[in-house]
């Protein structure tokens, strides 16, 4: 099963964390520290597995972000690739053309999108429409939910955004960089498993 | 903190408020993001406690940010959590459950408040709403919860909706886990996901399945038949891959099952275009099929296919499938092993690191002298990590079993010596410990291990490198043992007490002084001896002594020797030596080489009669001592020379003869366990405390060691080094300020000091260690006052 997963971009900072075992509030952070000091200092032309601590972390980077996910020593390194890189399809189809600006600043979505692939550590969809299409459908939930609510507080909140400065780039080199979508295939190589 | 008031709702941050302010935090601003953080903490805090499920939602969102991106502690929020899951709004509970699926853990206490809510959220018509439920429980669910869920979930095992169905089996192995009675409820269920064959589900369950077989593979196998159906019919992957972990676990209980599949899983390495699947199939016959040679075949042809890829994530791959073949089928090893050997100067460590395990097991007697030689060529062009792991796994595999694989030892040895002189060669412990073992166990080997020993004490670069130290130490400690059968004991003299020899460490260069002191003792013996012999013959029959005869050989001598002085010395001892060495023992024992190798001794050692190493002074002390000894003699002898001399035993010879003696002794090899067999004798109390020593000793300042030896070992050492490197710079300022002060006020005052001072000039005095600088201005203030 996968215990982790973790999105950090090259400098290190984190992005995304959803953790699948029982990790304390230490643990994380240490593990955090650790695996980041380890896969950023990787070459671009080494292989894309890593032992560590009794496990193995299988990571791929795409534009500025690095997807690391940590497995056990039985589970097939390949199939998790294949995982990583059915997961950045599909945000790439919901965001279109992703970059990790997006991440950034829609992590909430990001996680509900992980929540629709994984479940308690497992591949849980491995068809892209059909994720596409569930997360359409909450979507459309939560947006009429909300259109519910015309409460003062959204009012003001639209009026404040137009002058809420805009986010500033400072301190992160190609942030708004797209990922490209060509990586080696694994699994699925057959155009109709789509 | 204030109450939340009406403001915090009208002018509540959002997430993306927050994510942007954080990202304005420049490293020039201000308001470090530290700061930053906790003050959007502390806004938190006070906006979750208010009533506007709304404020709350969004406050317990940004808590979520913060806690899974920075590790923001968020344990104190449980109950707001609890809270927020609980609005009917779907967005809102949403929030509620990724907080929850992010923080809870199994000592959260209000895991219990829970329960009711997810009871419902499991009933709700809305299938996200269960699907929410669903995922929060498969992270989180406690014992208790899934024992008091189990029955929901049961229900939702065979629901009509797909997506939520999906969902339910997947939590179903966290509920098996945590509560082991549902496995009764639920399992029938289970099965008969397993038996339609809906796609959709298909994933779910056999990842279930997957995960239960891994734990206990005898309870599923009489599941076997219907995931023979799924191996053949379905045409997904990423269930097909499911599947073949499955088989891999359940063929080893069951043969005919393992005949049965072996064919459909050959049939899909050869179809699949997946990389994955075929590594898959590949693994599985390889772990668990071993036995089908026509498998195993394909398997590696396939396997070599990986190897020879570009990709070095297939190169991996091949590499470790090939090395789980390496036992049993050797053969696969042998046909790739140009790929295997390539791979060694790949430039991922990881395919370099399974490459040399690969290697490594195949080593055997008939090619170990072949694999080493290639390794070796290979660590000279690696970088050092590599370097050292090669030199490790050959050290670990040539001495398994009490060196199970080495047959010729001399190549063994000179290969351990060229090791030693490899540059980036950092293993002299192992080194060290191996050369004296095979010194201690294989007599045969002693003469090509001294001559190994002899060429690393010579070379005087060897002394600066610290990592080569401890090789050192067992250089001269063989040498010294086993100085009989040295070609040149003179020389081996030279190369102990060389002047480089002062960048050792006090330790090492104790076994260094002793091994001299062996040797000394040895060239002594047969010196005396050869004087006597001379004497007796010259008494016998008049001859010119042979002595100045270089020219006699062995079997001569040696019968003069054993005739003359049968009893007196250990003729294994002195023949060999005779024989192989006969001309080169005569060559030094004559009486100027004995005098000149007396005072190379004094010269080397005199220094270190003072010295405050206790190991180092000891064992000067005791060569210089019965140097002394002797020398009188030797004087004495080189003037009655030409005289008669009846063969009179004087004290020196005796007790050069009994150390002679007492070094002789063959040392074996001492097993580990054999102090602990020694009992302890009755009075002796081993565990005392020693705490009443402090009442003792608790004042007396221990010496200072003014040798700094300069090729240390160990960082801590250097640490302390710089500690009092950086200490003393920060001292030297108010040291020379005083010592200044004392001079100007010497100066001034000479008339009236009652002591003539000696002043040291000052800065002299920097270049001491700190305490002695100290103890210096300690006793000039303390002769002013």
């Amino acid at each position: 099963m996968i215990h982790f997963v973790l999105l950090i971009n090259r400098q290190g900072k984190v992005r995304l964390t959803k953790w699948y075992s029982p990790y304390s509030q230490k643990e994380r952070s240490k593990v955090i520290r650790e695996l980041s000091g380890v896969i950023t200092t990787r070459g671009p032309k080494l292989c894309n597995f890593v032992e560590w601590t009794g496990f193995k972390v299988v990571y791929r980077r795409y534009a500025s972000l690095y997807f690391c996910m940590c497995i056990d020593q039985d589970d097939n390194e390949l199939e998790i690739l294949e995982i990583i890189h059915h997961y950045v399809e599909i945000l790439d189809r919901y965001f279109g053309s992703v970059c990790e600006l997006d991440l950034i600043f829609n992590f909430h979505k990001a996680y509900y999108i992980l929540d629709e692939i994984l479940i308690a550590g497992e591949l849980q969809e491995s068809s892209k429409k059909t994720v596409a299409r569930l997360i359409a459908a909450q979507d459309s939930l939560v947006e009429a939910a909300k259109e519910q609510e015309s409460s003062i507080s959204n009012i003001i909140a639209q009026v404040t955004k137009r002058f809420t400065a805009e986010a500033a780039e400072i301190g992160e080199h190609f942030p708004a960089e797209r990922f490209s979508i060509q990586g080696y295939r694994y699994t699925d190589v057959d155009v109709c498993n789509v | 903190m204030a109450n939340p008031s009406i403001m915090d709702t009208l002018f509540q941050r959002s997430l993306e408020d927050l994510i942007k302010g954080i990202r304005l935090q420049s490293p020039d601003s201000s308001t470090p993001t530290s700061s930053f953080l906790c003050k959007s903490m502390e806004e938190i805090r006070r906006e979750i406690k208010s009533t506007d499920p709304h404020t709350k939602s969004i406050a317990l969102l940004k808590l979520t940010y913060l806690n899974s991106i920075y590790g923001f502690d968020m344990s104190w929020a449980a109950f707001h959590v609890v809270e927020v899951i609980s609005y009917p709004q779907f967005p809102l509970k949403k929030i509620g459950y990724s907080a929850a699926t992010a923080s809870f853990h199994d000592g959260t206490d209000v895991l219990l408040l829970l329960t009711n809510q997810l009871r419902k959220d499991l009933s709700s018509s809305n299938g996200f709403e269960v699907s929410l439920a669903l995922q929060c429980l498969s992270v989180i669910g406690t014992t208790d919860l899934c024992r008091d869920l189990c029955n929901e979930i049961f229900t939702l095992l065979s629901s009509t909706r797909i997506y939520v169905k999906k969902k339910a089996i997947a939590v179903v192995l966290r509920v098996f886990r945590k509560y082991q009675d549902a496995v009764g409820v639920c399992f029938k269920r289970l099965v008969d996901n397993l038996e339609s064959s809906e796609p959709q589900g298909m994933s779910a369950v056999v990842g279930v399945f997957c995960e239960l077989t891994l734990r206990d593979p005898e309870g599923y196998l009489p599941l076997a038949p219907e995931f023979y159906r799924i191996l053949i019919d379905c045409k997904n992957n990423w269930v097909l891959i499911k599947v073949l972990k499955i088989f891999a676990k359940l063929a080893p209980l069951e043969p005919r099952l393992a005949k049965k599949i072996v064919d459909p899983i050959c049939e899909i390495m050869r179809r699949t275009m997946a990389k994955s699947l075929m590594f898959e199939c590949i693994w599985t016959v390889v772990s668990s099929l071993s036995e089908y040679e026509s498998a195993v075949k394909l398997a590696v042809v396939k396997a070599r296919e990986l190897l020879v890829d570009d990709d070095p994530n297939l190169k991996y791959l091949g590499l470790k499938a090939l090395s789980s073949l390496a036992f049993n089928h050797p053969w696969a090893v042998v046909e790739n092993k140009d790929a295997v050997i390539s791979s060694l100067s790949d430039a991922d460590p990881n395919i370099k690191l399974a490459s040399l395990r690969i290697v490594m097991s195949m080593v055997s007697e008939d090619n170990v002298v072949e694999i080493s030689r290639v390794l070796i060529n290979y660590s000279l062009k690696s970088d050092p990590d590599f370097c050292n792991e090669i030199l490790r796994s050959i050290l670990t595999t040539c001495s398994r079993n009490y060196y199970e694989v080495v047959f010729d030892f001399d190549w063994y040895i000179s290969l351990l010596g060229e090791m030693s002189r490899i540059p980036y060669c950092q293993r002299g412990e192992e080194i060290e410990n191996q050369l004296i073992d095979i010194g201690m166990r294989v007599k045969d080997a002693r003469q090509e291990l001294v001559r190994v020993a002899r060429d690393l004490l010579i070379d005087p670069a060897l002394l600066g490198n610290p990592f080569l130290h401890r090789i050192l130490s067992a250089a001269a400690w063989v040498s010294g043992e086993y100085v009989e059968l040295s070609k040149s004991p003179f020389e081996l003299m030279e190369a102990l007490l060389q002047p480089r020899t002062s960048l050792l460490p006090p330790l090492i260069r104790a076994v260094y002084i002793q091994s001299a002191f062996k040797v000394l003792v040895y060239c002594l013996h047969s010196y005396l001896l050869q004087k006597e012999a001379t004497a007796s013959s010259f008494a016998a029959d008049g001859n010119t002594p042979w002595i100045e005869n270089s020219a006699i050989q062995g079997p001569e001598g040696s019968d003069l020797a054993t005739s003359e002085l049968d009893r007196e010395f250990n003729p294994r001892d002195f023949s060999p030596s005779f024989e192989n060495n006969g001309h080169s023992i005569s060559k030094l024992s004559t009486h100027k080489s004995m005098v000149n190798l007396l005072n190379l001794t004094e010269m080397a050692l005199g220094p270190l009669m003072e010295s405050h190493e206790v190991e180092i002074q000891e064992r000067v002390r005791n060569i210089l001592g019965v140097k002394e000894l002797v020398k009188q003699e030797i004087l004495d002898h080189s003037a009655q020379k030409e005289e008669n001399s009846e063969k009179k035993e004087s004290d020196a010879s005796k007790i050069i003869e009994l150390i002679y003696h007492s070094f002789s002794e063959e040392l074996g090899p001492v097993s580990a366990s054999a102090q602990a067999r020694i009992t302890v004798p009755n009075g002796l109390v081993l565990k005392d405390n020693l705490a009443e020593l402090e009442i003792i000793c608790g004042d007396i300042e221990l010496p200072v060691s003014t040798s700094f030896s300069l090729g240390t070992l160990h960082s801590r050492e250097k640490e302390v080094l710089s500690l009092d490197d950086a200490a003393s710079n920060e001292d030297s300022e108010p040291s020379t300020e005083s010592t200044s002060l004392l001079s100007e006020h010497y100066k001034r005052h000479k008339l009236y000091y009652l002591l003539e001072r000696k002043m040291m000039p000052f800065p002299l005095i920097i270049h001491l260690p700190m305490k002695v600088r100290f103890r210096i201005i300690r006793s000039m203030i303390s002769m002013i006052l």
